[in-house]
């Protein structure tokens, strides 16, 4: 392995322009004479719009324009779409309302789009802004999952508020499963509401060129490219070829900035029509309302054990709340990101999941960091340690007893997974967790008066979101392969433009690395380009921990007739067949010779083309690739956590953390081992601390730091990781994936570790300190009944 | 609208500014030093520490109108070209940044920590420290060991001084 | 935030005429202030700084007493080695407001004027029974703090320092809001000749205030254990989606004799 290639820690290339304050953030981007804009937001979860007076706004210092619903549609500019589209068990389509940029006629959620207000400066925006005299027509308004389906409609078109009613799996067999059952476990289980929070709000800096009639929009996006074809296509800003999208430096996504939000359409849009560059960055409470949350289902779960323990079914019913409008790609996301993960590493015969996705009077919910596959390994991983306490079993054994041991594996719920070694990783976490010395740990915190408790989860992911024909039969209204293309200059330095977005993820770095090692050349002479539809054609961008696995395998593919292209051309220099020549270490050898060119050499043969025709071979040495993989990647892994809680308080500490993951082949492990930690600080975070709550009239009552807890350094631990491989093989690079592993993993283990702490007593999460402080009451009075 | 002087990064600087700027915007819009960033709005993230006369204090709750003569220090000052400042180095060092957003703020945070605290800082020490600061990325583990790592350098770098 | 005109004033009578105009507001640390002004939740029409006033600023030992200037920030406070000396529970609550960040620019008349619910240094000032003195005149503790964000501070009234009796033992004890890190529940203890006094933030619906009951418990006994088994009633307590009333009245009887235990 060489210092920079595959499997080594290079430090980031990426990071000099971020620690240096240099990083170009969309933010950081100001246009000549730009002006600003600021989003008038509804006060109210559900009204009507019955007049909108803005003739004194319009007269404000500094302001050029305010624009409502009206603007946008006579200038039939589209609404924002839902790119997924799911049918319900009769055979409809789901039930999709419409979603304008800017409201038209009713109000949905608390900072829905009611106009905007576009100024010399964000300050007289906000000026004008309270000058406009808004006539609602306040409607009854609901917030909660589980009461949706009988409360006011959000939507004409879904009266009873049910986007689709859905299912998977075999119904039959799984009823016959529990017919024939030993025991059942059943839970309810609620997978709270989370705001996603990058930590760079989103923002928008909307151009327009009127000699060249050409759009062009900064914007915080995973994926600029996506957000081009549906502001073009279905928005309808500017045909493809007259709109430039860039995602310049993004300071994270997690799901979040997928999504074609209102707020950059408006601002492309409005460019042209105010005749200057318009820019728009969310502050934190507008972040709060308006970006995408995530999770929010209310699940009710079976699982069928027979007489020797060994799980024969599980059946669930979930109700996902998808907020007030259909986002990018919600119905995705309690569907076919979710339901299919419920066997977990389980060989389960037989599951069947009914699913209702209702509209509320709240923000959208989207993906979030692992999207519908956080919530299914939360069901299945709780369950599974109930049942193993119901029935006296150590949960690491009963795990052990119900893996799957065989691969590949066809699941009762599509996917077939392909490689795996469950137990190796479980063997290596309970030996680094010293699992055998839990017992004496207890003690020890019994003898402080601290409660101290083990959690364990065993979890999978479908990673990649691809292939592309598997997820079109789903629904899927894109193809989610990946694009590539290497561009070798004269000297031999290299440019890799690629359709995956990095925004943390390390791409400059990791992407290098695999190119440094496909061609033996120095780290420092490969860029990786990505973000800006002008200078990369087309991609499908970062999200579902897809740019290793597809990303890198469309760049690995692309290296492959680079390859095979240089190995022509060094045939001709070294006058051989190219089917004689050798590609080893930056070197063309012809085979059992000493001739031999090195790589640069060839990149200048091939751009000064003196040594072939045009007859022969074409000059210069480009290549592109699509890649479309042939099967999901199932990145696993086993967490254990360990907590001591104190029961005065309440307050549960993270005492360990012990992290066994199966990611397949690994590009750059300090990045991994990066993601890894991030991930499960966001896990933790939906455990113990964070929390969306609205109030009974849809008012987002954690709409900033002072309410919404985000975890900080002093209320995490240090991680222990540690790896297994089993190689992907529906891939070149073996590569799994590692982004959302954490944040998947976490939740259970923290809430089996509390549980386990407080006597198999149940809590919901965040697990604050005043729930723990009352389940510890509880859990203490019921011991000194017994 | 009045005339705002300071020395932000060892040079005087100049401008119009009302009164209503906060430090942070005038950091960002009006000297175009862009490192600064805003994460939130309540004083909480830290994205936007940078140091006042010699401490650590949050620019997006602070105006500029009354840091008129003050010494700034911010991110874009703590490297001289490429020669990093040695909590620079150590952020990189260690993996202490994904997404890079809040890292200007954590390392002028990091650095006035130790100007506080000393160089040799416990993990501990540094997670509650680090209280103001807020990343989304990385859990804290590797900003925790580039912290450590950074301040012993720190040390380093005063004796070179020496 | 809305447009105001900003003053600078360089001496304390300028300052106390400023303040005076009409829709005027004083600019200590500015930590609750600009937040207010930044969601235009106030719109004053002139900001008074206090920052050039350097008579409002430090500490220092007068007739045993720990006289603190109303300028003087959490921390210096925190930092200063007469307060560790002579009350050390000051120093350490000082210590714990907000991050470093806030410490550097908060200051403690700047807190104990506005009066927040869930401010820290009311509940010293109230345990300590320390002596607010203004522009104007000396106002005791027990006289000063008038519920949620009201004091007994004039309009225009600027308070110049804080007087802080010594030789007290004394300690705090905080259980931060998880989101905010402001006082879900503060408690402050200190011990006076034979009695004492348990002060209280965070937790009360009208503010800070005094937990007769604990210092009853407390009273020829400053121990941790004279509090057990000593509750404090939950009604007047706060209750809000971080705690409810039940659980913030439990906190302050934990939070007391951990306060108690750390009282030096």
């Amino acid at each position: 392995m060489s210092a920079t290639g595959i499997g080594a820690s290079v430090k980031r290339k990426e990071d000099f322009r971020f620690i240096t304050g240099k990083g170009q953030y969309t933010a950081d981007v100001n246009r000549h004479g730009q002006a600003h804009a600021y989003f008038l937001r509804s006060p109210h979860a559900h009204a009507t719009i019955d007049a909108i007076d803005y003739a004194e706004a319009l007269k404000m210092p500094g302001v050029c324009a305010i624009y409502t619903g009206k603007d946008l549609a006579d200038d039939k500019i589209g609404g924002l779409i839902c790119g997924w589209m799911i049918h319900s068990k009769d055979g409809s389509p789901m039930k999709a309302g419409g979603h304008p940029a800017l409201a038209q006629g009713k109000v949905r959620y608390v900072g829905d789009h009611v106009a905007v207000i576009i100024a010399d400066t964000l300050a007289e925006a906000k000026d004008a802004a309270e000058k406009i005299n808004v006539s609602y027509g306040v409607l009854p308004a609901n917030a909660d999952t589980a009461s949706a389906m009988t409360s006011a409609t959000v939507h004409d078109v879904a009266p009873d508020n049910r986007v689709y009613d859905w299912h998977l799996g075999d119904k039959a067999a799984t009823e016959a499963a529990f017919a024939k059952a030993a025991h059942v476990t059943k839970l309810d289980i609620i997978n709270n509401r989370l705001v996603p929070n990058p930590m760079e709000p989103r923002a928008a800096v909307g151009e327009y060129e009127e000699g060249s009639g050409v759009f062009c929009l900064h914007t915080t996006s995973q994926n600029p490219h996506v957000a081009r074809l549906v502001l073009s296509a279905f928005i309808g800003i500017a045909p493809e070829n007259k709109l430039r999208v860039i995602a310049p430096d993004v300071g994270g996504g997690f799901g979040a900035k997928i999504f074609i939000y209102a707020e950059e359409t408006v601002c492309v849009w409005a460019a042209k029509k105010v005749g200057r560059p318009v820019k728009w960055t969310a502050d934190r409470t507008e972040a709060f309302l308006s970006d995408a949350h995530g999770r929010d289902h209310v699940s009710h779960a079976e699982m069928a054990l027979d007489a020797n323990n060994k799980i024969i079914g599980l059946r669930v019913k979930t109700t996902a709340n998808l907020g007030a409008y259909l986002s990018t790609f919600s119905s995705s996301v309690p569907t076919y990101l979710y339901a299919p993960l419920l066997s977990g590493q389980y060989n389960i015969p037989a599951i069947y999941a009914e699913v209702d996705a209702v509209y509320t009077n709240t923000s959208p919910v989207d993906a979030y960091r692992g999207a519908g596959r956080p919530e299914a390994t939360f069901l299945v991983e709780r369950i599974v340690e109930v049942a193993a306490r119901e029935r006296g079993l150590d949960p690491a054994q009963f795990r052990q007893m119900n893996y799957i041991t065989q691969f590949p594996h066809q699941t009762p719920l599509i996917f077939a997974y392909d490689a795996g070694d469950f137990n190796a990783s479980m063997v290596k976490a309970l030996d680094m967790a010293d699992y055998k010395g839990v017992g004496a740990r207890k003690a020890a915190s019994a003898a402080k008066g601290k409660l101290r408790g083990i959690g364990f989860s065993s979890y999978i992911e479908a990673c990649g979101i691809a292939p592309s024909a598997a997820v079109g039969s789903l629904g899927a209204g894109v193809g989610l392969w990946e694009s590539a293309e290497v561009r070798v200059n004269a000297i031999g330095t290299v440019e890799v433009l690629t359709g995956s977005h990095s925004h943390g993820q390390g791409h400059e770095t990791t992407f290098a690395q695999l190119v440094s090692d496909r061609l033996g050349i120095p780290i420092d002479n490969v860029s990786i380009v990505h973000g800006d539809t002008d200078k990369v054609q087309m991609g499908m961008g970062t999200y579902g921990s897809r740019s290793g696995a597809v990303g890198m395998s469309a760049i690995s593919k692309a290296l492959d007739k680079i390859e095979a292209k240089a190995k022509k051309v060094a045939g001709f220099v070294l006058e051989a067949a190219d089917t004689d020549i050798e590609f080893k270490d930056g070197k063309f050898t012809v085979k059992g010779t000493d001739k031999t060119i090195d790589f640069g050499s060839v990149a200048l043969q091939a751009y000064i083309a003196h040594k072939f025709t045009g007859a022969q071979l074409e000059p210069g040495l480009k290549e592109g690739a699509f890649y479309d993989p042939t099967n999901f990647t199932f990145p696993a892994g086993v967490h254990i956590c360990e907590v001591e809680i104190d029961p005065d308080t309440g307050v549960t500490k993270i005492d360990r953390w012990t992290a066994v993951d199966d990611f397949g082949a690994v590009i750059n492990p300090m990045i991994v081992e990066g993601q890894v930690h991030g991930g499960i600080a966001q896990g933790i975070g939906q455990a113990l601390l964070e929390g969306a709550i609205y109030d009974k009239d849809g008012q987002l009552l954690t709409a900033s730091y002072m309410d919404y807890t985000m975890p900080r350094a002093d209320d995490l631990p240090s991680y222990k990781l540690g790896f297994t491989e089993t190689r992907c093989p529906s891939n070149p690079l073996g590569i799994k994936g590692c982004g959302e592993a954490g944040a998947i993993a976490a939740p259970p283990a923290v809430i089996n570790a509390i549980t386990d702490a407080l006597g198999h007593e149940n809590i919901a999460m965040p697990a604050t300190p005043q729930a723990v402080w009352r389940a510890a009451q509880k859990a203490v009075m019921k011991k000194a009944a017994e | 609208m009045p005339m705002i002087h300071m020395t932000v990064n060892g040079k005087a600087v100049k401008g119009h500014a009302e009164p209503r700027t906060l430090l942070v915007e005038f950091i960002r819009d009006t000297l175009r030093l862009t490192g600064t960033h805003v994460g939130c709005d309540t004083s909480q993230c830290g994205a936007c520490v940078v140091h006042v006369d010699g401490h650590a204090i949050k620019s997006c709750t602070t105006l500029a109108v009354a840091c008129e003569g003050a010494h700034v220090t911010t991110i874009e000052g703590l490297a001289h070209g490429t020669d990093l400042h040695p909590m620079q180095e150590a952020f990189r060092e260690h993996h202490g940044l994904q997404c890079g957003y809040c890292t200007p703020g954590m390392i002028m945070s990091a650095v006035d920590m130790v100007n506080r605290k000393g160089h040799d800082l416990s993990e501990h020490t540094i997670r509650e420290e680090l209280e103001g600061n807020i990343c989304r990325c990385t859990g804290y583990h590797n900003i925790v060991k580039a912290v450590a790592a950074g301040a012993k350098a720190m040390q380093g770098m005063a004796k070179a001084a020496e | 935030m809305y447009e105001f005109d900003y003053h600078r004033p360089g001496t304390l009578d300028a300052a106390v005429k400023l303040a005076g105009e009409a829709d005027a507001k004083i600019l200590a640390g500015g930590h609750t202030l600009i937040p207010t002004l930044k969601q235009r939740l106030a719109a004053p029409k002139h900001l008074v700084d206090l920052h050039a006033l350097r008579e409002l600023q430090g500490v220092h030992l007068k007739d045993g007493h720990l006289v603190i200037g109303a300028m003087t920030t959490h921390a210096h406070v925190a930092d200063s080695a007469l307060v560790k000396a002579h009350l050390p529970g000051l120093a350490q609550l000082a210590a714990g407001i907000g991050d470093p960040h806030v410490r550097h620019r908060g200051t403690i008349g700047g807190s104990v004027a506005n009066n927040d619910p869930a401010a820290d240094y009311p509940s010293a000032v109230l345990a300590l029974n320390a002596t607010i003195t203004t522009n104007k005149r000396s106002i005791t503790a027990d006289d000063f703090f008038k519920g949620m964000f009201e004091t007994a501070l004039a309009e225009g009234e600027i308070i110049t320092h804080i007087s802080f009796p010594t030789g007290i033992k004394s300690g705090y004890a905080k259980f931060p809001n998880p989101a905010s890190r402001y006082a879900l529940v503060g408690v402050f203890v200190a011990q006076h000749g034979a009695d004492a006094r348990v002060a209280v933030t965070g937790a009360g619906a009208n503010g800070v205030f005094r937990a007769s009951t604990l210092e009853a418990a407390l009273k020829g006994n400053f121990s941790a254990a004279a509090l057990d088994g000593k509750s404090v009633s939950a009604d007047g307590i706060n209750s809000d989606m971080h705690a409810d009333a039940a659980y913030r009245a439990h906190l302050i009887g934990v939070m007391a004799k951990r306060a108690v235990a750390a009282a030096h």
